[in-house]
């Protein structure tokens, strides 16, 4: 049903008119034109389209765009602070943790979600978190080095 | 592509190529590049043209662009390509700009496949650089009245060799003028032990854009107007559409019906109504009998094969046979696998003024060009082709369906259209590798060697198919190839998938040499270093057993070991492997995995290791879980729930190792380290429980099976 829709998107308040049963995916690259965040499966499957709801890594491309009333959405557009590129995506680029780059958005959110709960966690834990991302270039070894990484520079504090 | 730009617009390029020095290279000058298509790759494909394939631009701002054909999947190509062309023309890496797969700007290319851009694309460029810079040492020579043999470059500068002081940089040189060169003659290229910008790594260029969500892919594109289509697809491959009833669709607000004979699409400014209006249209169509499924393939594909080809002979198989004491036979099978890149084919087409644009994730712009000036009837200047960044194509992506269905829709309603399949169109249209039989008759002498070996190998294709090992008498038959064949022995369509036909017959040859091994009681390492002359492979071998710290003892040891090895047009490639094997549920757990290679010289390294362990993690699928279930015409996989795809949880330690081959010329690097990872797999799971297994993928329940004939 088409009705107003309400949120945070990236720390600034968005308010949208749409059929609030649409997923949160195509309202993001759609009508809000933010395509970082990819389509890769459609079934909440690969994780490509993972963004943050207040703190929580979720599947985008399966959460309608009504769920997240008067919540906090960020997307890998959301990340960096201007110019400075988050310690993550820093690290994503310092062990070179992606080949094509197309699961990469999802996979930097999925590990920022991780982060913000569990600041130092075990490679194990790294695994376990991010193991419903896929990937088909390979990149998971390189991955599991950038999250390792981010998580020593940041230091236990995450933001 | 400048490292944070997504891209150079037309106007800028025409601006910058006002003047300059331009260096055009063909393929006439390149004797490399003569016959340089991949044998039987993609027939009906023109030779590269007459004229040049490859240039390069010296502006007036220093600056240096190349204009290459080839595109960026995420193998790095327009990353290690400028590294060659710094080398060679003595500029500093960061002054160099790479513009890839656009059809108006670029010089013809065949497509970003076979691990072909270094290893034959890799010497065009520098041909161009070394003429570039030849031609400006001649115009400092002039222009500082002095010898050209006194002048060397360095640095974007033309300086003097026994005094720096003296110097005139390439900017200087071609300020206000227009020089073009035409390269006729192969120029000489420098000696790679000088080497100080290839063999360096070199951070990606593609990092800051990729990790920041701003990397543009197809269906990223956001052109005003545009309508987003889904397409009415058949429930099997095959079908016929006997009635279509779209008025429910047609009632959605904003949306769109375009029909046109049984294309029909549902067009809306949002995909995902589009998507669900797609969902209102009522069909019936009539689906063809399924006469055989994945189960019965194999049979079908031996009953029904397509006619044999004698690769090769060697000897008298029949003398061989005689000096056989034990014969050793067996056959093994692959399923049909899909490519499954996380980014599905998406394309968007913009017509105007008779001109139609297209971006397209496509690992070929040039053949995608073709296929839509054929399917619209249109001149071929009036089609252009941009390829944005790929989201992975691994052999899967050589074809554009999904750019001529843009291309057309854009025609037809007169707005830009983007077409972006779903997760299940893109396993329903996929050019799967092909399900594939080999069959090898073989035996060994008393004294332990390899005495004859007959191989036949139905629907892989015959490359790297002839046997390496040294056997007296032997025959290499084929039959089909990787891209089907008129015979109709597949459902559907089949085409190249990382390293197309070498991913089966490495799994069967070095697991038959293996059984062989195993049969002569003989350490598996020691018995192919027995049979191997070629003293590259062997290095090798060697190199990726003292890796691993291989201790000899014949299979199965109950270790739980493995060693594989192979050629790739050029690449030599081993590796070595442990596994777990778990009796009762068959899971197999891959704990560590050793890939030598040696590929001659290496350009970028880090580059080069990103590959082999993406290759290496994408070859457990294959070997351990993909298979594409069907019956028919029809696919049943639809999503990632069925067909299960490399995770995080199946890491094993990747552990990679480059032969420092400084006086070979550069390889390829992208499919050669997946090639082993079937065979060395399987290899160790018959040193871990004494069950060969002889099919892939080997699935829990094939284990299970298998551990019950042992």
């Amino acid at each position: 049903m088409r009705r107003a829709v309400s949120f945070t998107l990236n720390g600034k308040p968005v308010h949208l008119e749409v059929d609030d049963e649409r997923m949160l995916l195509w309202v993001l690259r759609s009508d809000l034109g933010l395509t970082g965040t990819k389509f890769g499966c459609g079934e909440a499957l690969c994780g490509a389209c993972t963004v943050l709801v207040d703190g929580e890594a979720v599947r985008s491309c399966s959460i309608p765009i009504s769920s997240v009333a008067g919540r906090s959405v960020v997307t890998i557009e959301g990340l960096a602070q201007g110019p400075r590129l988050h310690p993550l995506q820093e690290a994503f680029v310092t062990h070179s943790a992606f080949q094509c780059g197309f699961c990469t958005s999802g996979m930097i959110m999925n590990a920022y979600a991780l982060l913000l709960k569990k600041p130092r966690p075990s490679d194990a834990e790294i695994v376990q978190h991010m193991d419903d991302n896929l990937c088909r270039c390979g990149s998971h070894v390189r991955i599991i080095q950038a999250i390792r990484t981010a998580a020593e520079t940041m230091k236990g504090v995450a933001r | 592509m400048r490292p944070d730009d997504a891209g150079l617009d037309r106007r800028e390029f025409l601006k910058r190529t006002g003047s300059g020095l331009f260096v055009f290279v063909s393929a006439a000058a390149m004797p490399a590049l003569a016959g340089a298509q991949e044998p039987a790759r993609l027939p009906g494909r023109p030779s590269y043209p007459k004229d040049f394939n490859a240039y390069l631009h010296i502006g007036e701002d220093g600056r240096v662009t190349c204009f290459v054909g080839k595109v960026e999947l995420g193998q790095g190509a327009m990353t290690s390509l400028p590294q060659l062309l710094a080398e060679e023309l003595d500029v500093a890496l960061e002054t160099v700009d790479i513009v890839m797969g656009d059809t108006d700007l670029c010089p013809w290319d065949m497509g970003t496949f076979g691990s072909l851009t270094i290893r034959q694309f890799g010497p065009v460029l520098r041909a161009a650089a070394a003429e570039a810079r030849g031609v400006l040492l001649e115009l400092a020579a002039e222009r500082l009245n002095m010898p050209a043999a006194e002048l060397r470059t360095k640095d974007g500068a033309v300086v003097r060799a026994a005094d720096a002081k003296v110097r005139v940089t390439y900017a200087q040189l071609t300020q206000g003028k227009r020089i073009e060169r035409h390269l006729t003659q192969p120029p000489p290229l420098k000696e790679p032990s000088t080497y100080t910008v290839v063999g360096q790594t070199v951070r990606r260029r593609d990092a800051p854009l990729k990790v920041s969500g701003r990397a543009q892919y197809a269906g990223d594109m956001r052109l005003p107007g545009t309508l987003q289509a889904c397409i009415l697809r058949p429930p099997a491959h095959g079908s016929r559409l006997t009635g279509v009833d779209t008025s429910a669709a047609e009632a959605v607000d904003g949306v769109r019906v375009v029909r046109d004979g049984d294309f029909v699409a549902v067009l809306h400014e949002h995909r995902d109504i589009a998507d669900q209006a797609l969902g209102l249209v009522k069909t019936t169509f009539e689906k063809p009998a399924a006469p055989f499924d994945d189960t019965t393939v194999f049979d079908h594909i031996l009953k029904n094969g397509p006619e044999p080809r004698v690769i090769h002979t060697a000897g008298d198989l029949g003398e061989g046979e005689k000096s056989a004491a034990t014969l050793v036979e067996a056959t093994y099978l692959n399923s049909y696998v899909a490519h499954a890149p996380i980014e599905t084919h998406s394309a968007v087409a913009k017509m105007e003024d008779g001109r139609l644009t297209v971006w397209a994730s496509t690992q070929a712009p040039f053949g995608v060009k073709g296929q839509i000036v054929q399917a619209l009837g249109l001149q071929p200047d009036a089609v252009h082709v941009i390829t944005p960044f790929v989201g992975g194509g691994f052999g899967g992506k050589t074809g554009g369906p999904q750019a001529v269905e843009a291309a057309r829709l854009a025609k037809l309603v007169g707005r830009p259209v983007q077409v972006v399949w779903s997760r299940a169109e893109e396993f329903f249209y996929d050019t799967f590798r092909p399900a594939a039989v080999v069959k090898i008759r073989s035996g060994l002498t008393a004294l332990g060697r390899i005495a004859f070996w007959d191989y036949d190998v139905y629907c892989a294709g015959d490359r790297e198919s002839r046997q390496f090992y040294d056997v007296p008498h032997q025959r290499t038959v084929s039959r089909g190839g990787w891209m089907g064949d008129s015979s109709g022995v597949h459902p559907f369509a089949v085409g190249p998938w990382r390293a197309p036909s070498v991913n089966t017959n490495t799994f069967a040859r070095e697991s038959h040499v293996d059984a062989l091994a195993a049969k002569a009681g003989a350490d598996p390492l020691r018995f192919r270093l027995e049979h191997l002359s070629d003293k590259r492979l062997a290095r090798v071998l060697t190199a990726a057993a003292e890796k691993f710290g291989w201790a000899p003892k014949a299979a199965p040891s109950g270790r739980g070991v493995g060693v594989a090895c192979a050629l790739y047009l050029g690449t030599f490639v081993a590796a070595l492997a442990e596994v777990a094997v778990d009796k009762v549920s068959g899971r197999v757990r891959v704990k560590r995995v050793v890939c030598a290679q040696d590929m001659g010289v290496v350009v970028n390294p880090e580059g080069a290791r990103q590959q082999t362990e993406g290759a290496i993690t994408m070859g457990l699928g294959y070997t351990l879980t993909e298979e594409v279930r069907f019956k028919g015409g029809e696919v049943l996989e639809r999503n990632f729930d069925t067909y299960e795809v490399p995770r995080f949880s199946w890491l094993p330690k990747i552990e990679t190792l480059f032969i420092d081959t400084r006086d070979q010329p550069s390889q390829g690097c992208g499919e050669p380290p997946i090639v082993c990872v079937g065979a060395v797999i399987a290899n160790a799971i018959f040193d871990a429980t004494g069950a060969r297994l002889r099919q892939l993928p080997m699935t829990p329940a094939r284990v299970k099976a298998a551990l019950a004939d042992v």
